[in-house]
């Protein structure tokens, strides 16, 4: 079926008709992808070898539109990956916000009869229905960092920890102040109506509550960069002197980086979230206000497509006893700090 | 077929019932397929929309060629087709407003308005104490209060149709919002999936529900006074004015039309994630516009076609699932949809000055 020749005759087909010549040059720039080699570190653990070609899986793969770095560091990751494995063909729909859109794109991976789904949907309700439609049809889908709201749309469900990021915030925060008790800790967190800046600020209040700390001063912005500009620059306006500031996004934090330069003030540090190179650049040089930032992988869709892979070859999962795929995998939020920068930048996204 | 009333001139007596230069009798919007209406439209030598067909019949080449043990199957094509139902009927909507020489950029907006509103505010409670069509009858009154809104701002309010829609796109969104607390309503009211979920005669609601508003779309505006003066207002207000026609009223009418059709829009976007979200419908504006743009509609008004719109949104849908299908890189697909546009401007173009109906 995917033999060569075949390839060939489509790409040209394919060109000649839609006059899309430009894709021929686009499409396969090689991409100097910044994660290692995986053959390293994941074989290993229970049978071994699991890194080792088996049979052929073709994995679907549909994300919304990447507009903001992390979204596009998610899907970039994910073909990166696809693409070590020579017994992976990943099929992957175009990003949109469109839940329209994306549901169809699911059906058409139903009827191209993929082995797999990784589906990181737009709404994980709205995904829902056609999810487990995917299931019934006897494909596995792996359900990636928005959940789903029912336990019969996906196999595996892989995601970041958000209540996480806060509590590894708010404990950093917690340390450097060292015991001072009248500090000023201040919070810019993303779009405030969903559940996942919900849960950061949650997390971020009561690691802080632990060491007798509070949020003294609470703007959000929408995860943009001009968002992030103008909710840091209102932040500084309402407070005089800031000990500490959480920004949860490394996108919107560019933004808050340049209101913060626009002002002149220096006299707190930064805490970012997310874990951009940009940032991490920063946090080592060492020269910048910003001195740690809080990890929430953009590695998710990479490890679903692994996860996939596996549930697809019925492999185990290296390192673990177990010898089936686990229903959950939820991922640690690091602290990243000049001590340990060099461990995470490899794997850090570029906004 | 022949949706050639250009510039209706005062003395084209608009209130005469029947129209005269008709010479076809294809129904429109049925079977959207591809060869019964290339044939069809081949016969009645319609120029116009001819660039559209090949357009299409070339991408389902490129399709069957590219990807031929999936593209030409019959779940294939209902997958197209339930992806268009949503958009097309929303594009319906837009081609009367075009052609009648307004435009509307609130649609993805009433949309999510449209069905929050019907999923909250006990609407959906209602419903599982009555019946679903309670919902859907609250969907389409809140598309059609918002179109009613648009309306009488521009007609009567004076205020110019691209901003007062501008206004309802932030409105109807934000309200969206508001409603909705920004979380997605899960519908909870199994009948209502069930009977919107479902098939009749293989084919699925959805798509049966398209090809009804297509219809009574060609109809309303090919074989009916009201299509006429849709024409006659967007050709020339003012000749419209003095041959007796009220355009303010007429133009009300065409955008409670538009928002009718975004309340039916909402209704299958619930039907199809089972939800209400104040996220629905993004872009769909300018999705719709392209629709109704490609397929032959001016933008100026005055000029109109429903087969042209259903066409514009299948040619969409369809290069969308090719290139799925091809798994060709995502930026690819942007760039490939701004040429098709052009291409199948430009095709029409050349086609509409050959085929010359005076």
């Amino acid at each position: 079926m995917s033999a060569r020749p075949a390839r060939f005759l489509k790409a040209a087909g394919l060109v000649g008709l839609t006059s899309l010549a430009l894709i021929a040059c686009t499409s396969n720039t090689p991409e100097a992808e910044k994660s290692e080699p995986a053959t390293s570190q994941a074989a290993g653990g229970a049978g071994g070898g699991n890194d080792e070609p088996g049979q052929k899986v073709k994995i679907g793969f549909s994300a919304p539109a990447a507009d903001h770095g992390w979204m596009g560091a998610i899907t970039k990751a994910t073909q990166a990956e696809a693409k070590k494995y020579p017994d992976v063909e990943l099929v992957v729909a175009e990003g949109t916000n469109d839940v329209n859109l994306q549901i169809s794109q699911v059906e058409t991976f139903i009827n191209q009869k993929v082995d797999a789904i990784v589906l990181l949907p737009f709404d994980g309700a709205a995904l829902t229905p056609v999810a487990t439609k995917a299931m019934e049809a006897g494909i596995p889908v792996v359900n990636v960092d928005r959940e789903f709201d029912s336990t019969f749309a996906a196999r595996t469900t892989i995601l970041g920890d958000n209540k996480g990021m806060g509590i590894s915030a708010g404990t950093y925060v917690c340390q450097e102040m060292k015991g001072k008790k009248d500090a000023v800790i201040a919070e810019i967190a993303g779009i405030d109506s969903l559940p996942l800046t919900q849960a950061r600020s949650q997390g971020f209040k009561e690691a802080l509550a632990d060491c007798g700390l509070k949020v003294n001063n609470r703007v959000a912005a929408e995860f943009t960069v001009e968002s992030g500009e103008k909710a840091a620059a209102n932040l500084l306006q309402a407070a005089p002197k800031i000990d500490a500031i959480w920004n949860h996004d490394d996108d919107q934090g560019v933004g808050v980086m340049a209101a913060i330069k626009n002002s002149g003030r220096k006299e707190f540090f930064v805490v970012g979230g997310a874990g951009s190179a940009n940032v991490m650049r920063d946090i080592k040089a060492g020269n910048t206000l910003m001195r740690a930032t809080v990890i929430y992988p953009s590695t998710q869709g990479a490890d679903g497509v692994r996860l996939a892979r596996l549930l697809v070859q019925k492999k185990a999962l290296g390192d673990l006893v177990e010898v089936e795929v686990p229903r959950t995998v939820q991922l640690y939020a690091p602290v990243v700090t000049k001590d340990n920068v060099d461990q995470y930048l490899p794997t850090a996204f570029e906004s | 077929m022949s949706e050639d009333v250009a510039r209706s001139e005062p003395s084209a007596t608009p209130e005469s019932g029947t129209a005269s230069t008709q010479a076809t009798t294809r129904q429109p919007g049925a079977a959207p397929g591809r060869a019964s209406g290339v044939a069809g439209l081949l016969r009645t030598g319609m120029g116009r929309n001819l660039g559209l067909v090949v357009a299409l019949v070339l991408l389902c080449l490129v399709g069957v060629i590219t990807a031929g043990d999936t593209f030409a199957t019959g779940a294939n094509v209902l997958t197209i087709l339930r992806l268009a139902a949503v958009i097309g009927v929303v594009s319906i909507g837009m081609t009367f407003v075009i052609t009648g020489g307004g435009i509307d950029l609130s649609v993805g907006a009433m949309v999510a308005l449209a069905s929050v509103w019907a999923t909250t505010l006990a609407t959906q409670q209602m419903a599982a104490d009555f019946h679903w069509i309670l919902m859907v009858s609250t969907a389409l009154l809140v598309g059609a209060a918002c179109g009613l809104v648009n309306g009488l701002l521009i007609a009567y309010g004076k205020v110019v149709p691209f901003i007062a829609t501008l206004a309802m796109l932030a409105a109807a969104r934000g309200l969206a919002e508001i409603i909705s607390d920004r979380k997605t309503q899960i519908i909870t009211v199994n009948s209502f999936g069930d009977f919107f979920g479902g098939s009749f005669l293989g084919v699925p609601v959805l798509v049966w529900m398209f090809v009804i508003v297509a219809a009574l779309g060609w109809v309303l505006l090919n074989r009916t006074t009201f299509g006429r003066r849709t024409f006659a207002v967007g050709g020339n207000a003012e000749a419209a004015r003095l041959a007796g026609i009220k355009v303010q009223r007429h133009t009300v009418a065409l955008y409670v039309l538009a928002g009718l059709c975004c309340g039916i829009a909402a209704v299958m976007l619930m039907a199809r994630t089972t939800t209400g979200s104040s996220t629905h419908g993004q872009l769909y504006e300018l999705d719709a516009i392209a629709a109704v743009v490609i397929g032959g509609t001016l933008l100026s008004g005055g000029r109109g076609t429903i087969v042209g719109t259903v066409f514009g949104v299948l040619i969409f849908t369809t290069l969308n699932n090719v290139f799925t299908l091809n798994n060709l890189s995502i930026s690819a697909q942007s760039v490939a949809k701004g040429l098709i546009i052009v291409i199948a401007v430009l095709l029409q173009q050349r086609l509409a000055a050959r085929a010359t109906t005076p």
